[in-house]
């Protein structure tokens, strides 16, 4: 046996296999299949942390999921995980975990002063304290508070590697949540008949409170076996279940042990999401804390958690138990200290008469009826405890070293209340039941307050029977099997606060005490949910699962009323703490999104390219990697000067054909496509019904039925749900079919004075001259011996072209053109010298497209037709969006051409004046136009053309002297685009 | 999370469709005033009852699917396309 508390042969301890850890640096020994927390207590650690408020000294309180006091930090490779429950943490060599909360070190802590403070910090207290004289909050209050605040510390490891979490979808029939009695049986039933089950268990075993009782043992390993030996069933171990969605989507969160995670290269978790058919959940119940001055003091434990330890782990937390119940099911405990050799220093119980206390006085077991605990010597352990009892007996004082509590079992109801279950309360177990709506799935077994072990796992063979019988199966008559029978048991009779001086706990975590719950009442946060968020009580790791209730039956108490209608805070998922590590699975680093590639990608590498996310799309800025405008500028100006050529293939690019295809897009565009002659080019805006302008491009009429829409890159896709909706909502009876052709073309922009001659090297099919072929042109033609699609469209303000080859064909077409433009000086432009460009000639993008402007903003009104509907035609009249004050484009240029516009500047009428007339949109320096281009949205701005004003950006202390100008800057007649 | 079943595809989870608002409504004729496409636009009951709404199938077959959901428990009656 290793440690001095390890009396027994444990069911999961393997007594010959040994594990090394360290607890704060000292060396340890535990058993393989120990959790940290019973290996702590068979070396004998009671104290295992500090606790949040008080820093007083912590003990291990349960043995399961549901811990508040038992929180480590795990150290590994040089980084510390925190939060991390010792009762769940199984052990493995050279483990190494630190207590938490505690300074310098866990026997001496300096913030336990704030204990004897305890007075002047009632809940809500940093609400009222820490309000005056105003510095002090930052320089003395928010310090100190910072360094008192908050449980654990997180340290990443740079060097650490981690394989990141994974994610694992499962579509199962049935997803069953919880393996005890009443899952293991409907799990069975289900698989037997053929259902696809998933059976999600929290434990690192299968089997829930039947692994408590011996008499269960053959039952328990023969319904592990059946489940094992089906195909059809899953069985998942260490997997908590905490999320339930709706429409069968539940989140799952599996853990692998140290060996599993060996194996997977590090992987510590799976997120598991499981889409069910139906559900049962079998959450079973947790027992609950009693509160009474000291219930917190290391060596009070929950009855039930210290039968687990012995039964589990053969690990005695105490040589001289206490125990104080109010329930029959906590006498289970008493018996199994007894039956393992552990002298009993008596047992206390609140009722009066009971079968168990007959059983245990048979066993010779001192029971004290009809008594209640007194105080609780000792601050580091319990010494002993004392006792008063209500018909007026002399007051006893019984020496222990732990002191057992059992304030009976809350039936787990958080996934149910997830699925919008209203709670029942039920007075024979003090405690409120999920009434789930039969949709959502059944509960069965003791999370529906069927308690007893033959009783759940009846319940559990019925609630298949009822699950199976939605899904269309029919289970049959089940063979009533001989089961072990439960034991006779009384009702509980209510126990929830014991009163007396000193702090009585209902949130060990949060430590809240029941006078914190009162003063939330008395300051009128009566309502348990302002309750809650006034005094914190279970909004730690724990989510008060052991005295979330309690703290509701206080506060129902302070208020006169029942605890049924104080009713219970709504819990939401998470309903355990969750790594983010599970959250983002694979979806990190390289991964964290998804990225487009363009055709070219490759290519824009290799010539050195800085790229830029734009949405998705990786888009070549600048062909540098050098910072600053030198290069920028070059590419614009080989454009203005010369030829450049750039890749659009983001553009977004839809095809419309169909016989309505000119009747469809007059009705989605503001301007006119019918009358647009095939072989044509237009510009068109589309607004959205409210009557905002929704994106800009150009449309090319390619046939008589047949158009291709160009999308701004930020909006194809909106654009295409866009008219996707309309042409199914409103146009169901048009005969057009829109299809997404935008990753199947590339499209390159070549533009500049040049471009025509460059063209025409390649270019074959086609009559290129500028009356053959004029600005606003579209048509076939072999590209470099591709076929492929030439537009006569300009967005640069210069002579320009647009090609559109087959994206497999992008390399041939794209070496072509910078072959052919070799002679002339062609250079590849980025996204940063195409804004410099489309800046100087006042064209808009997203950056103008921002959802609140409207044609008319955008001095666009004259494309609105006058004639017949389309989206968005009546609301953009509405008297509101064309007031007079309404924000407008125009241009901006620096007095100084020597000073530097910026991005979302503010415009004023003079540096001291604080109210704002509009913001720069997008600001560049220019290419063919000497200092800064910007582009302003600026009220009554068309009327304050030559107007000057002071662009002010607060953020780099600057105000710069601005004259307002047209926004069409470059070229405003419009000359080079057509000649 | 809504499980939608497509008469298309099948029952697909909720993020491959994007929602377009009340699908009871009509789209107000050209000739109506302007007050007819205000509500049109901007006027909902948000009642807590059935509802029927646009959903478009866009990671699927891009179809515009005609849903009746519940609003308070999220149940979905009837998918038609």
């Amino acid at each position: 046996m290793w440690g001095p508390a390890r009396i027994t042969q444990g069911l999961l301890t393997d007594s010959h296999r040994p594990v090394a850890f360290q607890f704060d640096g000292q060396r340890m020994r535990g058993l393989s299949g120990d959790t940290l927390a019973s290996a702590l207590l068979a070396n004998g650690q009671r104290v295992v942390g500090r606790s949040l408020k008080y820093h007083r000294s912590r003990g291990i309180v349960t043995c399961g999921p549901e811990e508040p006091c038992a929180l480590v930090e795990v150290c590994r490779h040089g980084s510390r995980e925190p939060n991390r429950l010792a009762t769940t943490l199984e052990l493995y060599e050279g483990l190494e975990v630190e207590s938490q909360n505690r300074w310098p070190s866990l026997r001496f802590d300096a913030f336990a002063l704030n204990d004897l403070l305890g007075r002047f910090l009632p809940a809500g207290f940093y609400y009222k304290t820490f309000m005056a004289p105003g510095l002090a909050w930052e320089r003395l209050y928010e310090p100190l508070l910072r360094r008192a605040a908050g449980i654990g510390r997180l340290a990443a490891s740079k060097n650490a590697s981690h394989a990141p979490a994974e994610t694992i979808h499962d579509h199962v029939d049935v997803l069953v949540v919880g393996a005890g009695a009443a899952g293991l049986a409907a799990a069975q039933r289900l698989g037997l008949r053929g259902l696809r089950v998933l059976l999600a268990e929290e434990d690192a075993v299968l089997g829930g409170g039947l692994l408590l009782d011996e008499r269960w043992t053959p039952w328990r390993e023969a319904a592990c076996q059946a489940l094992g030996e089906m195909a059809n069933v899953g069985c998942l171990t260490r997997t908590a279940v905490i999320g339930a969605y709706g429409h069968g989507v539940y989140a799952a969160l599996q853990n692998l042990t140290p060996a599993e995670s060996a194996r997977f290269g590090g992987l510590r978790e799976r997120l598991r999401v499981v889409r069910a058919k139906a559900t049962i959940l079998a959450t079973g119940a947790i027992e609950r804390l009693i509160a009474f001055p000291g219930n917190d003091v290391p060596g009070v434990m929950l009855a039930g958690a210290a039968h687990k330890f012995l039964r589990r782990y053969g690990v005695a937390v105490g040589r001289r138990p206490v125990f104080f119940l109010n329930t029959d099911e906590a006498y289970e405990s008493v018996f199994a200290f007894a039956a393992a050799g552990v002298r009993c220093g008596g047992v206390i119980d609140a009722r009066m008469a009971s079968p168990g206390a007959d059983r245990a006085r048979a066993l010779g077991i001192d029971v004290m009826a009809g008594a209640t605990i007194d105080g609780v010597s000792g601050r580091r352990g319990v010494r002993a405890v004392h006792v008063a009892f209500r018909d007026g007996s002399p007051a006893r004082k019984l020496e222990a070293d732990c002191l057992l509590i059992s304030g009976g079992y809350t039936p787990s109801t958080a996934l149910a209340s997830q699925l919008r279950a209203q709670l029942q309360w039920r007075e024979e177990i003090a405690a409120p039941v999920a009434a789930l709506a039969p949709a959502s799935g059944q509960m069965a077994g003791a999370g529906r307050g069927v308690f007893g072990l033959a009783a759940a796992a009846r319940d559990g063979g019925s609630a298949a029977q009822t699950i199976a019988a939605q899904l269309g199966y029919d289970l049959g008559v089940a063979a009533e099997p001989s089961l072990p029978p439960d034991p006779e048991h009384t009702l509980i009779s209510a126990l929830w606060e014991v009163g007396g001086r000193g702090k009585a706990f209902v949130d060990l975590q949060n430590d809240v005490t029941c006078e914190d719950v009162r003063l939330a009442a008395r300051e009128g946060y009566e309502h348990v949910e302002h309750m809650k968020r006034y005094t914190t009580l279970g909004m730690a790791t724990d989510q008060g699962r052991i005295g979330g209730l309690l703290g509701a039956a206080v506060l129902a108490q302070a208020r006169g009323l029942s605890v049924a209608e104080v009713g219970q805070p709504g819990p939401r998922p998470f309903a355990q703490p969750i790594p983010f590590a599970a959250l983002a699975g694979a979806e990190v680093g390289a991964h964290f999104k998804l990225k487009r590639r363009l055709p070219l990608q490759d290519w824009h590498e290799a010539a050195g390219a800085t790229f830029a996310n734009i949405g998705l799309w990786l888009r070549p800025l600048v062909y540098s990697q050098q910072p600053g405008w030198e290069a920028v500028l070059r590419e614009a100006r080989a454009v203005r000067t010369s030829v450049g050529v750039t890749d659009v293939s983001t553009l977004g690019k839809i095809d419309v054909q169909g016989p309505d295809a000119a009747k469809f897009l007059d009705f989605v565009y503001a301007n006119t496509f019918s009358t647009l002659r095939i072989g044509g080019a237009r510009y068109g805006i589309m607004l959205r019904e409210d009557g905002i302008l929704l994106d800009d491009g150009t449309t090319s009429r390619l046939g008589a039925e047949h158009y291709l829409i160009t999308t701004t890159t930020a909006n194809s896709s909106t654009v295409l749900e866009h008219l996707e909706f309309h042409l199914q909502a409103a146009c169901a009876h048009f005969e057009v079919v829109l299809t997404d052709v935008g990753d199947q073309w590339a499209q390159f922009a070549v533009a500049g004075p040049r471009s025509r001659e460059v063209l025409q090297a390649i270019v074959t099919g086609l009559d290129l001259s500028n009356a053959g072929f004029p600005f606003m042109s579209a048509a076939a033609a072999q590209i470099a011996g591709i076929a492929g699609r030439v537009y006569r469209i300009s967005f640069s303000g210069e002579l320009a072209y647009e090609l559109a080859v087959p994206a497999q064909h992008a390399r041939s077409a794209w070496t072509a053109l910078l072959d052919a433009g070799a002679r002339y000086g062609i250079v590849p432009y980025g996204l940063d010298a195409l804004n410099t460009l489309r800046i100087e000639k006042g064209h808009v993008t997203a950056a103008e497209l921002n959802g609140n402007t409207t044609a008319e903003d955008l001095g666009m009104q004259r494309l609105l037709k006058k004639n017949g509907d389309f989206v968005g035609r009546a609301l953009s009249q509405r008297p509101g969006l064309s007031t007079p004050d309404r924000l407008q484009l125009v241009g901006v240029r620096p007095l100084d051409p020597g000073k530097r516009l910026r991005n979302g500047a503010q415009l004023l009428r003079s540096a001291g004046n604080h109210s704002s007339l509009g913001y720069l949109t997008s600001v560049s320096a220019g290419a063919a136009i000497e200092g800064w281009v910007g582009l302003a949205l600026l009220a009554t701005g068309r009327s304050r053309l030559g107007q000057r004003l002071v662009a002010a950006s607060p953020a780099h202390e600057e105000h710069t002297d601005v004259a307002i100008v047209s926004a069409h800057m470059f070229d405003p007649e419009n000359h080079r685009v057509r000649t | 999370m809504l499980r939608i079943c497509c008469p298309w595809c099948g029952v697909r989870d909720e993020i491959e469709f994007r929602y377009r608002g009340d699908a009871s409504l009509t789209r107000p004729s050209a000739d109506a005033p302007l007050a007819a496409f205000t509500t049109y636009v901007y006027e909902r009951p948000n009642d807590c009852n059935w509802h029927l709404e646009w959903w478009l199938h866009v990671s699927g077959c891009r179809k515009l699917l005609k849903v009746a959901r519940h609003t308070l428990t999220h149940e979905i009656r009837a998918v038609t396309s």
